[in-house]
């Protein structure tokens, strides 16, 4: 028992393993670089980092190929720690090294964090436009508005995770259950008629419109194209089965129960305390050509207390840092009359900097240390044959 | 001869040699063609002397910047230029397209044979299937580019070739009609009579007089070479806004608009008219007031023309490129016979080559207003002077010339890369909006770029202890610390540079698009040159290779290298996917195969390795 304890134990601590795991991890790397032609750079991330094994699928069974960040990141970390706490004794030498070591096992923490936490949304805006939430990239959302009230809107959002499930959902604002029957991650929409696929729908535009699922595309100039079929039951005269999609546009009206409703599949939305009127888009080019110069978008943030009622420019290197959100200039289109803003939450964006800052002080002593002794034996055993 | 002297002899003569390159050009003939090449213009967002526009071309059309024409005479690029510019009739005789790919000599009913030195073909000979050409570069824009044939490549390549030519001709002169400058002169002196004429009131007779019909048919020319002209040489009202520049076109419809014709468009046309007359005088004096016009009005844009037409003909990179060969040579011969003499010789020339090569690095940098890396020709430019650099200490510590070695392979083989970087256009280019940051590009392209130097340089200093130590018997018990030394210090360097490097990068990366990390590929490059370098001190602490295994690893490190520079840029996706090249594929793979090879060699049994064979075996 004990001899097993101490090989466990000299398993974890020794440089072999580190090697090994550097020598895996950069395979993973290289890997996963070469996959981003197939998959895009979010398919890569989790199929690659976020996770503890990478499964690829060959001839339609799903296989272990080689194990995921987690898994390599997670025993460099542990063999860090181990390596610190069994056999490193702490001498004024060895501190470039010690910092060094400690900056990396912060930036693997970070970025573990990063991964779990961070979470990115885009902001549309037209010149003029003014909205108070951002869209999710990826996540989508069945809305159910109650809209019978001129002045307020009561608004129920059930995520894809759960549609993806096919979960019944029972809210207590809601008089019907939601059932999804079908949920299609990408998907075509097309006419209903006699050669199209089968429609589960029994009301509003499903009943001319159906949507026929896609394999997912994870090209930069292609969009996925959600669907779903949402069944809203009720102990009596049921609304019926909807076909939503974010490709239907406007939403889709019903009354229940003495009630008009709004229902629409759209992206995910977060909402901001405060609001952003896009006042103008620039996008200048350098003389002559048709090569970007710079994008700008000078924006009008407002909040509902007043506190904040100014006009700031986000441009590119030049993000706007707000209420825990960050807003970066990514895109724009319509003629460069609409502006793209990508909205990051990052709780642990912090976290990186101090790292790097350690590891670079560390590397930076740790060597200089060796170049001032070198330069110092060189110094000794050129002056010899001088002399002489 | 002493032996003291000689080194000093060599260095003084490298010296005089160098400076005999560094000198103004001289005109060939009676015009000024060198005063006329450094006349600005505006292209591609830049202003630059015509200088460059007549160099850029001559590389990206036919790969080099000499033109021989028909007769045997040999034309400088402004020359050529000039010809291109007003005798279109002639240029197109000269055989300035480089057409190497069979199928597309097949195209235009073309051998070998029919072009000079096999491979150059003129624009007359072109004439006849451009339409031909056209369809088939059609055929391959619906290809992506990086999955296109190298037959569709090279359709692609020459429809873009032939259009800048095309571009050229028609941006001073209308190059499909043959007296286009003498309709210019009678529009010039028809244009206030003809302006009355068709003026709303004054239009009284309906047929217009003869001076209004050619107003009316300059004025669609003019259109037509306004949308057509490559060069903006019409100076701006405003000297300090470069979007005031218009193209002749342009300058003569807006005198149809206003009455007035600016003067800089009378200029042009009075040269056009002296070249194609055969009058040197009134060539040189209509560029001579044309230039004294311009110092006074943009004294500061002038200065930089000056500068950049002068270093495009002292071509300070291909000097040095060859003083790194002989560097090299010499540093080798320095090993077998007179090492301290021979080493001297060798360190004198690659200190030469440092020296040119920074003074053509800064050169770049004054007229870019930029940090010395904004894209990958100056990256292959600022990887070999880092490495030479570098290489400089070593030898100055260590006067074994293996740093002289090390700096003319390194210094060499960068600069030939360059080079050939150099035939895809200019290479001061502007620099797109995301890169547009010189802070960023000062700190974190320049660190990464040295971690790049140092990997690489460890990497051939690796690669010099397996070859001397197999092939040859001069690699001794010293020799072989001393290397070893060398590259564990360099690779401490490259680990310190890349890892730095590549986390400024993050830095940028959390400025600009909102995440420290997010995978990109060219991010993905760097980190592996910082993990294989970890992987490789790493392995050395702990014992896990001794010198072999050592110089084995890090030659491996070169690979990682290159896949990180250029590999990346291949697979064209990313956010840094920049600098994409389909070309250099093959070399890449056979750097790689080369590098594989060496490591196989440093496995080989001690036995085998000739410096090993002597009585006192090592381990």
């Amino acid at each position: 028992m004990k001899t097993l304890l101490r090989d466990l134990r000299d398993f974890f601590v020794s440089l072999k393993l580190t090697v090994a795991l550097l020598v895996f991890g950069m395979l993973l790397v290289f890997a996963a670089t070469l996959d981003q032609t197939n998959l895009g750079i979010w398919g890569i991330q989790q199929k690659w980092f976020r996770t503890f094994i990478v499964w690829q699928e060959v001839r339609g069974i799903s296989l272990p190929i080689f194990p995921g960040g987690y898994f390599i990141g997670g025993l460099l970390l542990l063999n860090l720690l181990a390596a610190h706490i069994a056999r490193f004794t702490f001498t004024g030498r060895k501190a470039g090294i010690f910092l060094t070591h400690l900056g990396l096992i912060l930036l693997l923490i970070g970025e573990l964090l990063s991964g779990l936490w961070q979470e990115d949304f885009h902001l549309r805006l037209n010149e003029g436009d003014t909205k108070n939430y951002a869209e999710s990239y990826r996540d989508n959302e069945v809305a159910l508005t109650d809209i019978t009230d001129a002045t307020f809107d009561h608004v129920v959002t059930i995520p894809d995770a759960l549609l993806e499930r096919h979960a019944s959902v029972q809210h207590p604002k809601l008089p019907f259950r939601v059932v999804a029957k079908a949920y299609y991650p990408n998907s075509l929409l097309q006419m209903r008629g006699p050669a199209s696929p089968p429609s589960l729908a029994t009301t509003g535009l499903g009943l001319e419109v159906v949507a026929a699922p896609q394999p997912m595309t994870y090209k930069p100039n292609e969009a996925n194209l959600p669907s779903t079929y949402v069944e809203l039951v009720a102990p009596d005269a049921s609304p019926g089965t909807f076909l939503l999609s974010t490709g239907l546009v406007a939403p889709q009206r019903f009354d229940y129960g003495g009630r008009s409703w709004k229902i629409t599949l759209r992206p995910k939305r977060i909402y901001e305390p405060f609001s952003l009127t896009l006042v103008k888009f620039s996008h200048d080019r350098y003389a002559g050509t048709a090569i970007p110069k710079n994008f700008s978008s000078r924006i009008k943030l407002t909040t509902p207390d007043g506190r904040d009622d100014r006009e700031v420019l986000v441009s590119m290197n030049n993000p706007l840092r707000y209420a825990g959100l960050t807003f970066y200039q990514a895109g724009f289109e319509n003629n460069d009359r609409t502006s793209i803003l990508q909205v990051v939450r990052n709780p642990s964006w912090l976290l990186p900097y101090v790292a790097c800052a350690m590891m670079n002080v560390g590397l930076v002593a740790q060597f200089g240390l060796h170049l001032v002794a070198f330069v110092q034996k060189r110094r000794a055993k050129l002056s010899v044959p001088a002399v002489a | 001869m002493k032996p003291s002297l000689f080194p000093a002899l060599v260095a003084l003569g490298a010296v005089v040699a160098v400076a005999l390159t560094l000198q103004a050009p001289r005109n060939p003939g009676d015009y000024d063609v060198v005063a006329f090449s450094r006349l600005p213009t505006l292209v591609n967002g830049r202003l630059k002397p015509l200088d460059t526009v007549a160099r850029t071309t001559l590389l990206l059309t036919q790969g080099r910047q000499r033109v021989t024409t028909p007769g045997g005479t040999t034309l400088t690029p402004g020359e050529w230029l000039l010809d291109v510019l007003y005798r279109p009739k002639v240029a197109d005789t000269y055989p300035t397209f480089e057409i190497v790919h069979p199928e597309v000599l097949a195209l235009f009913n073309l051998a070998t044979t029919d072009g000079a030195g096999g491979k150059r073909f003129s624009a007359q000979q072109l004439a006849g299937h451009l339409g031909e050409l056209e369809r088939q570069a059609k055929l391959a824009d619906g290809t992506e580019s990086a999955l296109r044939t190298p037959f569709q490549r090279a359709v692609v390549q020459l429809r873009e070739s032939v259009i800048l030519y095309q571009r050229l001709q028609h941006s001073l002169n209308d190059a499909s009609s043959t007296d286009f400058l003498d309709r210019l002169a009678r529009f010039e002196q028809a244009l206030p009579a003809g302006l009355a004429a068709t003026a709303p009131r004054g239009g009284a007779n309906p047929h217009g007089s003869e001076d209004a019909k050619l107003l009316l048919e300059m004025s669609t020319v003019f259109s037509s070479l306004d949308s057509f002209a490559y060069l903006r040489t019409i100076p701006s009202e405003k000297p300090d806004d470069p979007t005031g520049w218009k193209t002749a076109g342009g300058a003569w419809a807006d005198s149809l608009a206003q009455g007035r014709i600016a003067p800089a468009a009378l200029t042009f046309a009075a040269i056009g008219r002296a070249w194609q007359l055969h009058q040197p005088e009134a060539f040189n004096q209509a560029v001579r007031s044309f230039r004294a016009s311009l110092d006074a009005a943009m004294p500061a844009v002038m200065a930089k023309c000056d500068l950049e037409a002068r270093f495009n003909s002292a071509q300070p990179f291909s000097t040095s490129a060859s003083l790194y060969v002989l560097a090299f040579l010499v540093a080798v011969i320095s090993w077998l016979k007179w090492p301290r003499a021979l080493g001297q010789v060798a360190f004198v020339f690659v200190s030469i080559a440092f020296f040119l090569s920074t003074a053509g690095i800064v050169t770049r940098m004054w007229l870019e207003a930029r940090p010395p890396v904004t894209n990958l020709y100056s990256s292959a430019l600022f990887v070999g002077w880092g490495a030479v650099a570098l290489c400089l200490v070593l030898e100055y510590f260590f006067r074994n010339a293996i740093g002289s070695v090390a700096a003319g392979l390194v210094g060499f083989a960068t600069l030939l890369i360059a080079h050939h970087l150099s035939l895809g256009g200019d290479t001061l280019e502007m620099m797109r909006a995301v890169l547009d940051s010189n802070f960023w590009l000062a700190t974190h392209v320049v660190t990464v770029t040295i971690g790049y130097s140092a990997t690489f340089l460890a990497g051939f200093l690796a690669l010099i202890y397996v070859l001397r130590g197999v092939f040859t018997r001069s690699l001794d018990n010293a020799t072989a610390d001393a290397l070893t030394r060398m590259v564990y210090g360099i690779v401490c360097f490259a680990t310190l540079f890349s890892f730095v490097g590549t986390v400024l990068g993050g830095i940028w990366a959390d400025q600009s698009w909102g995440r420290f990390w997010g995978w990109d590929p060219k991010e993905n490059g760097a980190l592996l040159i910082v993990m294989w370098n970890a992987v490789i001190l790493h392995c050395r602490w702990g014992g896990l290779v001794k010198q072999r295994g050592l110089m084995a690893l890090t030659i491996f490190g070169n690979t990682v290298t290159a896949w990180s520079w250029f590999g990346v840029n291949m697979l064209g996706v990313g956010l840094h996917s920049y600098g994409f090249m389909d070309s250099a594929f093959w070399w890449l793979i056979a750097f790689v195969a080369s590098q594989l090879a060496v490591i196989a060699i440093a496995g080989l049994p001690l036995e085998v390795w000739r410096s090993f064979q002597a009585p006192a075996a090592r381990t």
